[in-house]
Protein backbone atom coordinates (compact mmCIF):
# COMPACT_ATOMS: atom_id res chain seq x y z
CA UNK A 1 0.00 0.00 0.00
CA UNK A 2 2.47 2.27 1.24
CA UNK A 3 4.80 1.06 -1.51
CA UNK A 4 1.98 2.30 -4.17
CA UNK A 5 1.62 5.42 -2.58
CA UNK A 6 4.54 5.64 -3.41
CA UNK A 7 4.41 5.10 -6.65
CA UNK A 8 1.93 7.42 -7.11
CA UNK A 9 3.41 10.35 -5.65
CA UNK A 10 6.59 9.76 -7.87
CA UNK A 11 7.69 13.03 -9.84
CA UNK A 12 7.43 12.61 -13.77
CA UNK A 13 10.86 13.64 -15.23
CA UNK A 14 10.23 17.08 -17.09
CA UNK A 15 9.66 16.95 -20.74
CA UNK A 16 12.82 17.37 -23.24
CA UNK A 17 13.48 21.13 -23.59
CA UNK A 18 13.42 20.42 -27.30
CA UNK A 19 10.28 19.38 -27.48
CA UNK A 20 8.77 21.57 -24.65
CA UNK A 21 10.05 24.43 -26.81
CA UNK A 22 8.15 23.18 -30.14
CA UNK A 23 5.43 22.67 -27.98
CA UNK A 24 5.17 26.58 -26.62
CA UNK A 25 6.10 28.04 -30.41
CA UNK A 26 3.11 26.39 -31.78
CA UNK A 27 1.00 28.10 -29.28
CA UNK A 28 2.69 31.47 -29.80
CA UNK A 29 2.37 30.58 -33.50
CA UNK A 30 -1.59 30.16 -32.75
CA UNK A 31 -1.83 33.19 -30.89
CA UNK A 32 -0.21 35.15 -33.84
CA UNK A 33 -2.81 33.55 -36.20
CA UNK A 34 -5.95 33.57 -34.26
CA UNK A 35 -5.42 37.16 -32.36
CA UNK A 36 -2.21 39.05 -34.64
CA UNK A 37 -0.57 38.98 -30.98
CA UNK A 38 1.67 36.79 -29.40
CA UNK A 39 1.57 36.68 -25.94
CA UNK A 40 2.43 38.09 -22.29
CA UNK A 41 2.63 38.29 -18.63
CA UNK A 42 3.46 41.15 -17.16
CA UNK A 43 0.92 43.42 -18.72
CA UNK A 44 -2.11 41.35 -16.82
CA UNK A 45 -0.60 42.39 -13.62
CA UNK A 46 -0.23 46.15 -14.44
CA UNK A 47 -3.91 45.53 -15.45
CA UNK A 48 -4.96 44.81 -11.80
CA UNK A 49 -2.52 46.97 -10.40
CA UNK A 50 -4.08 49.88 -11.72
CA UNK A 51 -7.88 48.40 -11.29
CA UNK A 52 -6.93 48.02 -7.66
CA UNK A 53 -5.26 51.18 -7.22
CA UNK A 54 -8.60 52.92 -9.45
CA UNK A 55 -10.59 51.56 -6.96
CA UNK A 56 -8.82 52.63 -4.44
CA UNK A 57 -7.97 56.37 -5.16
CA UNK A 58 -9.43 57.37 -8.77
CA UNK A 59 -8.42 60.67 -8.67
CA UNK A 60 -4.48 59.80 -7.78
CA UNK A 61 -4.92 57.83 -11.13
CA UNK A 62 -6.39 60.35 -12.97
CA UNK A 63 -3.84 62.62 -12.12
CA UNK A 64 -1.26 59.98 -13.61
CA UNK A 65 -0.57 60.09 -17.38
CA UNK A 66 0.28 56.36 -17.47
CA UNK A 67 -2.36 54.78 -14.74
CA UNK A 68 -4.62 57.05 -16.70
CA UNK A 69 -4.34 55.62 -19.96
CA UNK A 70 -5.49 52.06 -18.98
CA UNK A 71 -8.74 53.68 -18.95
CA UNK A 72 -9.25 55.78 -22.27
CA UNK A 73 -11.59 54.47 -24.14
CA UNK A 74 -13.76 53.66 -21.62
CA UNK A 75 -12.81 49.40 -21.37
CA UNK A 76 -12.26 48.28 -17.99
CA UNK A 77 -8.21 46.94 -17.95
CA UNK A 78 -9.51 43.84 -16.52
CA UNK A 79 -11.38 43.00 -19.68
CA UNK A 80 -8.03 42.20 -21.69
CA UNK A 81 -6.30 39.62 -23.38
CA UNK A 82 -3.28 38.99 -20.99
CA UNK A 83 -5.54 38.72 -18.12
CA UNK A 84 -7.60 35.99 -19.85
CA UNK A 85 -4.45 34.44 -20.93
CA UNK A 86 -2.44 34.76 -17.40
CA UNK A 87 -5.62 32.89 -15.60
CA UNK A 88 -5.16 30.05 -18.56
CA UNK A 89 -1.44 29.73 -17.56
CA UNK A 90 -2.28 29.15 -14.41
CA UNK A 91 -5.01 26.78 -15.27
CA UNK A 92 -2.44 25.10 -17.65
CA UNK A 93 0.35 25.18 -15.19
CA UNK A 94 -1.81 23.31 -12.85
CA UNK A 95 -2.97 20.49 -15.16
CA UNK A 96 0.66 19.80 -16.45
CA UNK A 97 1.84 19.97 -12.23
CA UNK A 98 -1.02 17.35 -11.75
CA UNK A 99 -0.23 15.18 -14.42
CA UNK A 100 3.04 15.07 -13.47
CA UNK A 101 2.40 14.70 -9.92
CA UNK A 102 4.85 18.09 -9.26
CA UNK A 103 1.87 19.82 -7.53
CA UNK A 104 3.42 19.97 -4.03
CA UNK A 105 3.72 22.84 -1.31
CA UNK A 106 7.44 23.38 -1.84
CA UNK A 107 10.10 26.22 -2.17
CA UNK A 108 12.78 25.55 -4.16
CA UNK A 109 16.52 26.92 -3.39
CA UNK A 110 20.08 26.25 -3.49
CA UNK A 111 21.49 23.74 -0.10
CA UNK A 112 23.33 26.84 1.69
CA UNK A 113 20.16 29.11 1.99
CA UNK A 114 17.68 29.68 4.18
CA UNK A 115 13.50 29.54 3.30
CA UNK A 116 13.35 32.69 4.80
CA UNK A 117 16.02 33.90 2.98
CA UNK A 118 14.70 32.45 -0.11
CA UNK A 119 11.59 33.95 0.38
CA UNK A 120 13.20 37.67 0.47
CA UNK A 121 15.31 37.07 -2.75
CA UNK A 122 12.40 36.20 -4.42
CA UNK A 123 10.24 39.20 -3.06
CA UNK A 124 13.40 41.42 -3.84
CA UNK A 125 13.45 39.45 -7.36
CA UNK A 126 10.33 40.18 -8.14
CA UNK A 127 9.86 43.90 -7.54
CA UNK A 128 13.04 44.49 -10.20
CA UNK A 129 11.39 42.35 -12.59
CA UNK A 130 7.99 44.25 -12.25
CA UNK A 131 9.97 47.09 -12.71
CA UNK A 132 12.56 46.40 -15.20
CA UNK A 133 9.08 44.90 -17.28
CA UNK A 134 7.58 47.95 -16.83
CA UNK A 135 10.28 50.31 -18.28
CA UNK A 136 10.76 47.52 -21.12
CA UNK A 137 7.27 47.74 -22.14
CA UNK A 138 6.80 43.12 -21.84
CA UNK A 139 8.87 40.70 -19.97
CA UNK A 140 10.24 37.25 -21.35
CA UNK A 141 7.13 36.21 -22.51
CA UNK A 142 5.99 39.73 -24.60
CA UNK A 143 9.30 40.63 -25.40
CA UNK A 144 11.63 38.33 -25.47
CA UNK A 145 9.61 35.13 -26.48
CA UNK A 146 6.74 37.03 -28.69
CA UNK A 147 9.14 39.75 -30.07
CA UNK A 148 11.93 37.43 -30.28
CA UNK A 149 9.85 35.24 -32.91
CA UNK A 150 8.99 38.91 -35.19
CA UNK A 151 12.29 39.98 -35.16
CA UNK A 152 11.26 43.12 -33.43
CA UNK A 153 14.31 45.38 -33.05
CA UNK A 154 13.45 46.71 -29.08
CA UNK A 155 12.44 42.93 -28.28
CA UNK A 156 16.25 41.66 -29.70
CA UNK A 157 18.07 44.23 -27.84
CA UNK A 158 15.50 43.76 -25.11
CA UNK A 159 16.41 39.72 -24.76
CA UNK A 160 20.27 41.06 -24.88
CA UNK A 161 20.15 43.02 -21.73
CA UNK A 162 18.23 40.46 -19.89
CA UNK A 163 20.81 37.76 -20.22
CA UNK A 164 23.37 40.25 -19.93
CA UNK A 165 21.84 41.53 -16.99
CA UNK A 166 20.92 38.26 -15.29
CA UNK A 167 24.76 36.67 -15.71
CA UNK A 168 26.11 39.88 -14.58
CA UNK A 169 24.52 39.17 -11.04
CA UNK A 170 24.90 35.31 -11.31
CA UNK A 171 28.47 35.53 -9.60
CA UNK A 172 26.26 37.66 -6.07
CA UNK A 173 23.50 35.33 -6.21
CA UNK A 174 25.69 32.03 -6.12
CA UNK A 175 25.10 31.60 -2.06
CA UNK A 176 21.12 31.03 -2.92
CA UNK A 177 21.77 28.90 -5.59
CA UNK A 178 24.35 26.45 -5.81
CA UNK B 1 -7.96 31.73 -45.52
CA UNK B 2 -6.80 35.29 -44.10
CA UNK B 3 -4.93 35.72 -40.77
CA UNK B 4 -5.24 36.89 -38.11
CA UNK B 5 -8.79 35.73 -37.94
CA UNK B 6 -9.76 38.52 -35.57
CA UNK B 7 -8.61 40.69 -37.88
CA UNK B 8 -10.73 39.53 -40.38
CA UNK B 9 -13.69 39.55 -38.57
CA UNK B 10 -14.05 35.92 -37.76
CA UNK B 11 -14.75 36.63 -34.22
CA UNK B 12 -15.75 39.34 -31.95
CA UNK B 13 -13.43 40.53 -28.70
CA UNK B 14 -15.46 38.25 -26.11
CA UNK B 15 -14.76 35.09 -27.85
CA UNK B 16 -11.24 36.55 -28.45
CA UNK B 17 -11.11 36.65 -24.54
CA UNK B 18 -12.05 32.93 -24.60
CA UNK B 19 -9.55 32.19 -26.93
CA UNK B 20 -6.68 34.27 -24.84
CA UNK B 21 -7.73 31.85 -22.04
CA UNK B 22 -7.25 28.41 -23.94
CA UNK B 23 -3.92 29.83 -25.43
CA UNK B 24 -2.73 30.71 -21.84
CA UNK B 25 -3.76 26.81 -20.85
CA UNK B 26 -1.55 25.71 -23.70
CA UNK B 27 1.25 27.99 -22.73
CA UNK B 28 1.19 27.57 -19.07
CA UNK B 29 0.85 23.33 -19.81
CA UNK B 30 4.61 23.78 -22.10
CA UNK B 31 6.11 26.07 -19.16
CA UNK B 32 5.36 23.53 -16.22
CA UNK B 33 6.49 20.44 -18.82
CA UNK B 34 9.72 22.24 -19.58
CA UNK B 35 10.13 22.44 -15.24
CA UNK B 36 9.77 26.47 -15.45
CA UNK B 37 7.73 25.99 -12.35
CA UNK B 38 10.93 25.27 -11.05
CA UNK B 39 13.33 28.69 -10.19
CA UNK B 40 16.51 26.24 -9.43
CA UNK B 41 16.69 24.83 -12.45
CA UNK B 42 15.67 28.04 -14.27
CA UNK B 43 18.66 29.63 -12.42
CA UNK B 44 21.18 27.14 -13.69
CA UNK B 45 20.93 28.66 -16.96
CA UNK B 46 22.88 31.22 -15.74
CA UNK B 47 25.70 29.25 -13.73
CA UNK B 48 25.64 27.12 -17.05
CA UNK B 49 24.76 23.60 -14.92
CA UNK B 50 21.01 23.90 -16.78
CA UNK B 51 20.69 24.70 -20.36
CA UNK B 52 17.01 25.08 -20.46
CA UNK B 53 15.91 28.34 -19.92
CA UNK B 54 17.96 29.28 -23.54
CA UNK B 55 17.12 25.66 -25.17
CA UNK B 56 13.38 26.38 -24.71
CA UNK B 57 13.31 29.70 -25.54
CA UNK B 58 15.07 29.57 -28.92
CA UNK B 59 12.86 26.52 -30.13
CA UNK B 60 9.68 28.11 -29.46
CA UNK B 61 11.08 31.29 -31.19
CA UNK B 62 12.41 29.37 -34.02
CA UNK B 63 9.41 27.30 -34.28
CA UNK B 64 7.30 30.55 -34.08
CA UNK B 65 9.30 32.62 -36.40
CA UNK B 66 9.55 29.76 -39.02
CA UNK B 67 5.33 29.72 -38.82
CA UNK B 68 4.93 33.31 -39.10
CA UNK B 69 7.51 33.52 -42.14
CA UNK B 70 6.28 30.47 -44.17
CA UNK B 71 2.59 31.67 -43.55
CA UNK B 72 3.03 35.05 -44.34
CA UNK B 73 5.49 34.06 -47.58
CA UNK B 74 2.29 31.83 -48.78
CA UNK B 75 0.10 34.78 -48.37
CA UNK B 76 -1.98 32.91 -45.11
CA UNK B 77 -0.75 35.76 -42.71
CA UNK B 78 -1.06 39.19 -42.89
CA UNK B 79 1.86 40.60 -41.10
CA UNK B 80 0.78 44.22 -41.33
CA UNK B 81 -1.81 42.97 -39.10
CA UNK B 82 0.14 41.27 -35.91
CA UNK B 83 1.07 43.62 -33.45
CA UNK B 84 4.78 44.83 -33.10
CA UNK B 85 5.46 46.79 -29.68
CA UNK B 86 7.14 49.68 -30.21
CA UNK B 87 10.96 50.02 -30.14
CA UNK B 88 11.95 52.23 -27.30
CA UNK B 89 15.44 51.18 -27.57
CA UNK B 90 17.36 53.05 -24.29
CA UNK B 91 14.58 52.12 -22.05
CA UNK B 92 14.56 48.33 -23.26
CA UNK B 93 17.91 47.82 -22.65
CA UNK B 94 18.14 49.24 -19.42
CA UNK B 95 14.63 47.42 -18.54
CA UNK B 96 16.07 44.39 -19.83
CA UNK B 97 19.39 45.17 -17.66
CA UNK B 98 16.80 45.20 -14.15
CA UNK B 99 14.74 42.42 -15.55
CA UNK B 100 17.44 40.37 -15.86
CA UNK B 101 18.62 41.41 -12.64
CA UNK B 102 15.17 40.14 -11.10
CA UNK B 103 15.55 36.60 -12.71
CA UNK B 104 18.65 35.69 -11.50
CA UNK B 105 17.86 37.31 -7.70
CA UNK B 106 14.37 35.83 -7.62
CA UNK B 107 14.55 32.53 -9.98
CA UNK B 108 11.28 33.59 -12.01
CA UNK B 109 10.33 35.57 -14.68
CA UNK B 110 6.24 36.92 -14.41
CA UNK B 111 4.70 33.47 -16.86
CA UNK B 112 7.12 31.10 -14.78
CA UNK B 113 6.11 32.47 -11.78
CA UNK B 114 2.34 31.78 -12.67
CA UNK B 115 3.35 28.05 -13.50
CA UNK B 116 5.18 28.11 -9.99
CA UNK B 117 2.29 29.40 -7.99
CA UNK B 118 0.05 26.95 -9.43
CA UNK B 119 1.99 24.12 -8.52
CA UNK B 120 2.18 24.96 -5.00
CA UNK B 121 5.48 26.28 -4.87
CA UNK B 122 5.84 29.59 -2.21
CA UNK B 123 8.75 31.28 -3.79
CA UNK B 124 6.52 31.62 -6.91
CA UNK B 125 3.40 33.34 -5.08
CA UNK B 126 5.98 35.61 -3.35
CA UNK B 127 7.77 36.45 -6.14
CA UNK B 128 4.71 37.44 -8.23
CA UNK B 129 3.63 39.54 -4.79
CA UNK B 130 6.88 41.07 -5.39
CA UNK B 131 6.30 41.64 -9.48
CA UNK B 132 3.04 43.55 -8.26
CA UNK B 133 4.66 45.87 -6.06
CA UNK B 134 7.24 46.54 -8.89
CA UNK B 135 4.53 47.77 -11.04
CA UNK B 136 3.52 49.66 -8.48
CA UNK B 137 5.95 51.33 -7.76
CA UNK B 138 6.83 52.07 -11.27
CA UNK B 139 3.30 53.52 -12.20
CA UNK B 140 3.59 55.95 -9.06
CA UNK B 141 7.08 57.00 -10.02
CA UNK B 142 6.44 57.60 -13.88
CA UNK B 143 5.96 60.94 -13.53
CA UNK B 144 9.24 61.41 -12.39
CA UNK B 145 11.25 58.76 -14.99
CA UNK B 146 8.31 59.62 -17.91
CA UNK B 147 10.53 61.10 -19.95
CA UNK B 148 13.01 58.60 -19.70
CA UNK B 149 10.35 55.82 -20.49
CA UNK B 150 9.53 57.36 -24.11
CA UNK B 151 12.91 58.54 -25.10
CA UNK B 152 14.35 56.95 -28.21
CA UNK B 153 11.54 55.93 -30.20
CA UNK B 154 12.24 54.44 -33.44
CA UNK B 155 8.19 53.09 -33.95
CA UNK B 156 7.61 49.64 -34.99
CA UNK B 157 10.54 47.91 -36.65
CA UNK B 158 12.12 44.84 -37.23
CA UNK B 159 15.42 43.95 -37.45
CA UNK B 160 15.53 43.47 -41.15
CA UNK B 161 13.79 46.67 -41.27
CA UNK B 162 16.47 48.77 -39.26
CA UNK B 163 19.53 46.76 -40.81
CA UNK B 164 18.16 46.33 -44.35
CA UNK B 165 18.51 42.74 -44.58
CA UNK B 166 15.72 40.52 -46.38
CA UNK B 167 13.28 38.92 -44.16
CA UNK B 168 14.06 35.22 -45.56
CA UNK B 169 18.13 35.78 -44.93
CA UNK B 170 17.52 36.58 -41.51
CA UNK B 171 15.01 33.94 -40.44
CA UNK B 172 17.90 31.72 -41.61
CA UNK B 173 20.11 33.65 -39.91
CA UNK B 174 18.62 33.42 -36.35
CA UNK B 175 18.09 29.66 -37.37
CA UNK B 176 22.09 29.50 -37.26
CA UNK B 177 22.57 31.26 -34.52
CA UNK B 178 20.05 28.91 -32.48
CA UNK B 179 21.91 25.74 -33.57
CA UNK B 180 25.01 27.20 -32.90
CA UNK B 181 23.74 28.26 -29.37
CA UNK B 182 22.16 24.80 -28.98
CA UNK B 183 25.56 23.48 -29.05
CA UNK B 184 27.63 25.55 -27.13
CA UNK B 185 24.50 24.73 -24.10
CA UNK B 186 25.27 20.95 -24.83
CA UNK B 187 28.72 21.45 -24.36
CA UNK B 188 28.11 23.40 -21.22
CA UNK B 189 25.84 21.21 -19.38
CA UNK B 190 28.75 18.40 -20.48
CA UNK B 191 31.29 19.96 -18.90
CA UNK B 192 29.88 21.02 -15.70
CA UNK B 193 27.76 17.70 -14.75
CA UNK B 194 28.05 16.69 -11.56
CA UNK B 195 28.07 20.21 -10.20
CA UNK B 196 24.91 21.18 -8.17
CA UNK B 197 21.77 21.66 -9.75
CA UNK B 198 23.11 20.56 -12.65
CA UNK B 199 20.35 19.21 -15.24
CA UNK B 200 17.51 19.17 -13.36
CA UNK B 201 14.73 16.80 -14.07
CA UNK B 202 12.37 16.86 -11.47
CA UNK B 203 11.52 18.68 -8.23
CA UNK B 204 14.94 19.72 -6.54
CA UNK B 205 13.58 21.54 -3.16
CA UNK B 206 14.45 20.61 0.02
Amino acid sequence: MSEQNEKLNKEKPYWNPYLSGIGLGIVLLLAFVIMGRGLGASGAFSSLVVSVENAVAPSHVQSNEHLKGYFEGGVNPMKDWLVFEVIGVLAGGFISGMLAGRVKKGIYRGPQITDKMRIVYAVIGGVMMGFGAKLARGCTSGQALSGGALLNLGSWAFMLSVFAGAYALAYFMRRQWT
Amino acid sequence: MNAPFIKYGMFGDNVGLIVAFVVGIGFGFFLERAGFGNGKKLAMQFYFRDMAVLKVMFTAIITAMLGVYFLSVFGVLDLSMVYLVPTNILPQIVGGLILGFGFVVGGYCPGTSCVSAATGKIDGMMYIVGVIIGIFIFGEVYPLIGNFYNATPMGQITISEWANIPYGVLVFAVVLMALGGFAAAEWAEKKNAGKEGSLITERTDA
